[in-house]
This record gives structure tokens, C-alpha cells and sequence, in this order.
């Protein structure tokens, strides 16, 4: 069964220069232990169509079930874990207070709370860091912890929106490399928005390519890569031709205008 | 801390050589006047010592006033009636219970502000209105109002000094429980967190540098508004009183001793808060 269905999934925003599609007619199952990425120019709705999955907006038409109940449901049994673009850390709590956060609001206790705390900063290779604030740690190293967090409540599904979009070329290599092991190593179905053909090519089990007025989907490459993916994979032909693939659909996306 | 003080010292004795300067300038007139009808001829020196010894002058010098104030303070039992020590602690306790009181007020006006829209619209017009009225006119009005029911004596003046404090804490903290962005409103709504736990979680600590910056702003308008209640209440006791009664009997050294006094005290509590405030923010890893 599918962990994420859409089908004809539309969203108008009403704005004051008129209404506008962020997404129109877009149909996609995501199926467990997928890694899904999302690519495209900006306002072709990836990031809505996130949101949508998050119950963060809600559509104005077609039907989309996460974990085979509404997104709201799905929010409230806190099947997702949601990473932002900014790692959005408190600054007056520390790394492992950080972590806690959603612990607390969903009253985990406190002995499970400083064990799953030392498990996920393990999982994000922070220990050690669980009492630093913050601002004592660089980007990347935020970023690593608001995934701990994101992974802290044992979600099956990770929606990341553009999160190392921030983050300089060598940092996101790095997490990219990261990321990939800790997904083989929990096997969590994950929905990642990105602007970076390579960061989606090298990371994707499934790239979604969307375009533009109206956001839609206008193509859904399956990768044919090994799970297995080191860094220079992104040298071989196999890679460069995904690559190919991907930036022609985002090609064809800009000649319907 | 010591790059500080020389420029802080060069301040300060500027507006020494300034102060006494002006009282020499200002008190003259009245010394030739005395010189004139006893038929002296003065000298500059002569004109100098005067103006900076009167006991009537319009600008009292500043030992004059150090005098004042070291009369008043140390060789006064505190329970006398001529002890500034006395008056200030009268002020200080009307300060303090109108600061609570304010920043209770100001504190619930705010949340009811930020949590309901009804509020949202109805209160903050009205909170703003509150401070466009002068308080030399409402605080009359207020003491007599509240003496008719049988209120009198401290809560009174407190009332007046929350009147003016409960303002700048509904501003600080309306926009310190708005500062969450919308990013982290919507993380909090991922986590399906209650509006208690986001209340709690999130925007309180978030607001605490808006609530420190307010209540320094609500200390100093509170002593205000304690200082300016003395004043319709037959000028009895506190700085207030002794700034009404000295304006009464000419008694300028009077007047400003109780400024010099009314001003030290405004430093030392708003300091008080600035210390408060670094130790928190330390302690929540915000400074």
C-alpha cells in the first residue's frame, strides 16, 4: 500500500492579483521505504504540495491519504517528521532540550525522552553536543540537529523541504552522504524538496519533476542507481544520464510557457 | 568596564563646569539687586561666592545640593519627616506596587491580545487612547475618586503609576508573543502542540528580551506617575510632596535634592532590571 496518494490533487490560492494554481491535477503514490524527491523551479508548487501532505495547507480539490488516513489525521497521530529549511532551533534551549521539544508536547517520559535524545543525536553523529546551545554550533551541525528532532518521535515519514538549502557545496555533500545512511539505516519513507538536480539524482529512489503556472508534475523518473551510493557516483554515465532526464523534464516545464 | 570611565567622568564634569557656570549666570541678577540697595560695589569674586551660596537661588549649585542631600539622608533619623530617606521609600513603595500591578496588567491584556481577536480589536485602541491623556489630569481625579470610596493612602498613587506602566509592557509584550515566526508556528502545529504548549513553549520565552526592555521603560513611567500622584494629595510625604512643598516655599535646594534623590532612584531600579535581565538571558542561553 502506498504511504502517500495523491489523485487530482488541486490547490488555488486566492490572491489579490486573482487566484492562483500552486498545484493543479497532480496524482502521485509514494510507496514505503521510498526516497522521493522533488524538483523544480520555484512556485511549481513542490513545497505546497509538502505542506498539503503536512496538513500545512489544504487543497482545494482531488483527494491525497497519508498512511491511508487525511493528512489532519495523519498530523495528529504524528505519523511525519517535518523539516524546515531553517533549522528553526530555540535558542534558549539547548541541543538535547531541542530534541525534547516534541517529546514533551507528546508527553513521552522523561526517562524515554533522555534515551531517544542519545539515540537520534547518535543517529545525526551529535553526540557530545546535547548541551550546547545552539548558536555554539555552525549551520550544518543546526541543521543535523533539527533532523534528530524531526527523527526524535519515530515517525515513518520525513518531509524535508529544501533542508541544506542554505548550507555551502561541501557541508551538503557531506549531509547528503549522511542522510542516505540514515535512511538505509531506518527505513523511512522520505519526501525531500530540493532545487539541486545533482542533490536529487544522488539521493532519490523516485525524482518527481514539477512545473510552474500551474504547479504540476510533469515527470516521475524511477532512478535505476544502486541503493548502495557513494559520493562519485555522481561521475558515472548512469548518474549523468538521470541528470539528463531530469533537466529535460524541467526544460519541456519552461517551453509550455 | 574601565575604557568606560574616563569618557563617563569627562560627561560628567562638563556638565559641572556647566551647572555652576549657569548658577553664577542665573543668581547674579539677585546678588547685584542686594549689593545695589546696601550700596556695595562688587567684584567678580565677590559675585561668584554669592551666587554659588545663596539660600534662595534660582539655580542651586551642586555642593549646595550634595549638602542638601547629605543633611537630609545621613544626619536624619529615617522616621523624621525631613528625612529624603523617608519621602523616597514612601515613592518607592507606590512605585513598586504600581509596577507589579502595571506589569500583571500589562502582561494579561497581552495575552488576551495575542490569543483573541475580539481583543485584538476592541482593547489595543483603547490601551493606546489610555496614554494620550495628559496624567497631570487624570491623577487628581483618580485620587479623589478613589478617596470617595474609601481608598486611600498607598494604592491610590499605585494606581496612577500603573496606569502609566501597564503601557509600554501590552506593547512589548503584544509584539514579544508575535515574534515566532511563521516557520516555527507551523513546526509547533506538525507536532500537534496544544495553544497552552505553544503559549509555553514557544512564545513566552520568546517574548522575555521584549518583557525586559518593556519593564525598564514601565519602572521609569512608574516612578512618574508615583512622584506626579504626591502631588493632588495635599503634598504629604514622598518626593513628590517635597518637590510641591518646595516650589511652595521657594526652597529650590529643596526641589532639586528631591530630583538628584527621584533620579538615583530611577538609575538604581531600572539597573536592578538590566542585572535581572542579563542573568536570565544568560541562563537561557539568549545573551
Amino acid at each position: 500500500m502506498s504511504v502517500i496518494a495523491a489523485k487530482d490533487l488541486d490547490l488555488t490560492f486566492q490572491t489579490n492579483d486573482g487566484p492562483v494554481d500552486a498545484l493543479k491535477g497532480v496524482t502521485l503514490d509514494i510507496d514505503a521505504g521510498d526516497f522521493v524527491s522533488f524538483i523544480g523551479p520555484s512556485g511549481c508548487g513542490k513545497t505546497t504540495f509538502l505542506r498539503v501532505m503536512a496538513d500545512l495547507e489544504q487543497p482545494t480539490g482531488g483527494q491525497i491519504t497519508v498512511n491511508g488516513v487525511s493528512p489532519e489525521d495523519a498530523r495528529k497521530n504524528r505519523a511525519y517528521g517535518y523539516v524546515f529549511q531553517a533549522a528553526g532551533l530555540y535558542p534558549w534551549r539547548t541541543i538535547g532540550g531541542n530534541i525534547r521539544l516534541p517529546l514533551e508536547i507528546m508527553g513521552i517520559s522523561k526517562a524515554e525522552q533522555a534515551e531517544r535524545v542519545a539515540r537520534v543525536l547518535e543517529l545525526v553523529e551529535l553526540a557530545g553536543f546535547e548541551k550546547k546551545f545552539p548558536w555554539q554550533l555552525s549551520g550544518g551541525m543546526q541543521q543535523r540537529a533539527s533532523i534528530a528532532r524531526a527523527l526524535s518521535f519515530d515517525a515513518d515519514i520525513l518531509l524535508m523541504d529544501e533542508p541544506f538549502g542554505a548550507l555551502d557545496e561541501i557541508v551538503r555533500d557531506h549531509l547528503n552522504e549522511q542522510l542516505l545512511k540514515l535512511w538505509a539505516r531506518t527505513e523511512k519513507t522520505i519526501a525531500f524538496v530540493t532545487h539541486s538536480i545533482p542533490e536529487a539524482v544522488y539521493l532519490s529512489t523516485k525524482i518527481v519533476v514539477m512545473s510552474p503556472r500551474p504547479g504540476r508534475i510533469t515527470d516521475v523518473i524511477d532512478s535505476p542507481l544502486p541503493k548502495e551510493r557513494p559520493l562519485d557516483i555522481r561521475d558515472t554515465p548512469a548518474f549523468l544520464e538521470v541528470a539528463h532526464r531530469v533537466r529535460e523534464g524541467l526544460r519541456a516545464g519552461h517551453l509550455d510557457e | 568596564m574601565r575604557a568606560s570611565v574616563v569618557p563617563v567622568l569627562t560627561v560628567v564634569g562638563c556638565i559641572f563646569v556647566l551647572w555652576y557656570a549657569a548658577a553664577v549666570w542665573l543668581n547674579a541678577p539677585w546678588a547685584y539687586d542686594k549689593a545695589t540697595r546696601s550700596g556695595e560695589v562688587l567684584t567678580f569674586g565677590r559675585v561668584v561666592e554669592d551666587t554659588w551660596s545663596q539660600e534662595k537661588p534660582k539655580l542651586p549649585a551642586p555642593h549646595q545640593v550634595g549638602a542638601e542631600i547629605w543633611k537630609t539622608t545621613v544626619e536624619k533619623k529615617i522616621t523624621s519627616k525631613r528625612s529624603l530617606i523617608y519621602h523616597s521609600w514612601i515613592t518607592l513603595s507606590a512605585t513598586l506596587l504600581g509596577f507589579a500591578l502595571g506589569t500583571a496588567l500589562g502582561i494579561l491584556l497581552a495575552v488576551g491580545i495575542v490569543f483573541n481577536r475580539t481583543m485584538d480589536m476592541s482593547v489595543m485602541p483603547w490601551v493606546i487612547a489610555s496614554q494620550t491623556i495628559p496624567i497631570l489630569a487624570i491623577a487628581p481625579m483618580i485620587i479623589v475618586v478613589l478617596n470617595a470610596v474609601g481608598i486611600s493612602g498607598l494604592l491610590p498613587k499605585a494606581m496612577i503609576s500603573m496606569y502609566l506602566s501597564f503601557f509600554p509592557v501590552v506593547v512589548g509584550m503584544v509584539k514579544g508573543l508575535r515574534s515566532p515566526d511563521q516557520m516555527q508556528l507551523d513546526q509547533m502545529r506538525t507536532w500537534h502542540a496544544s495553544g497552552s504548549q505553544m503559549f509555553w513553549k514557544l512564545r513566552l520565552p520568546a517574548s522575555m528580551p521584549y518583557l525586559f526592555t518593556s519593564l525598564k521603560i514601565g519602572m521609569a513611567a512608574s516612578l512618574v506617575g508615583a512622584i506626579v500622584g504626591e502631588l493632588p494629595t495635599g503634598a504629604v510625604a514622598g518626593l513628590g510632596a517635597r518637590l510641591l512643598a518646595g516650589s511652595y516655599y521657594g526652597q529650590t535646594i529643596q526641589i532639586w535634592s528631591a530630583l538628584i534623590m527621584a533620579a538615583a532612584l530611577a538609575a538604581a531600579l531600572v539597573g536592578i532590571i538590566g542585572f535581572v535581565q542579563r542573568v536570565t538571558l544568560r541562563r537561557m542561553g539568549m545573551a
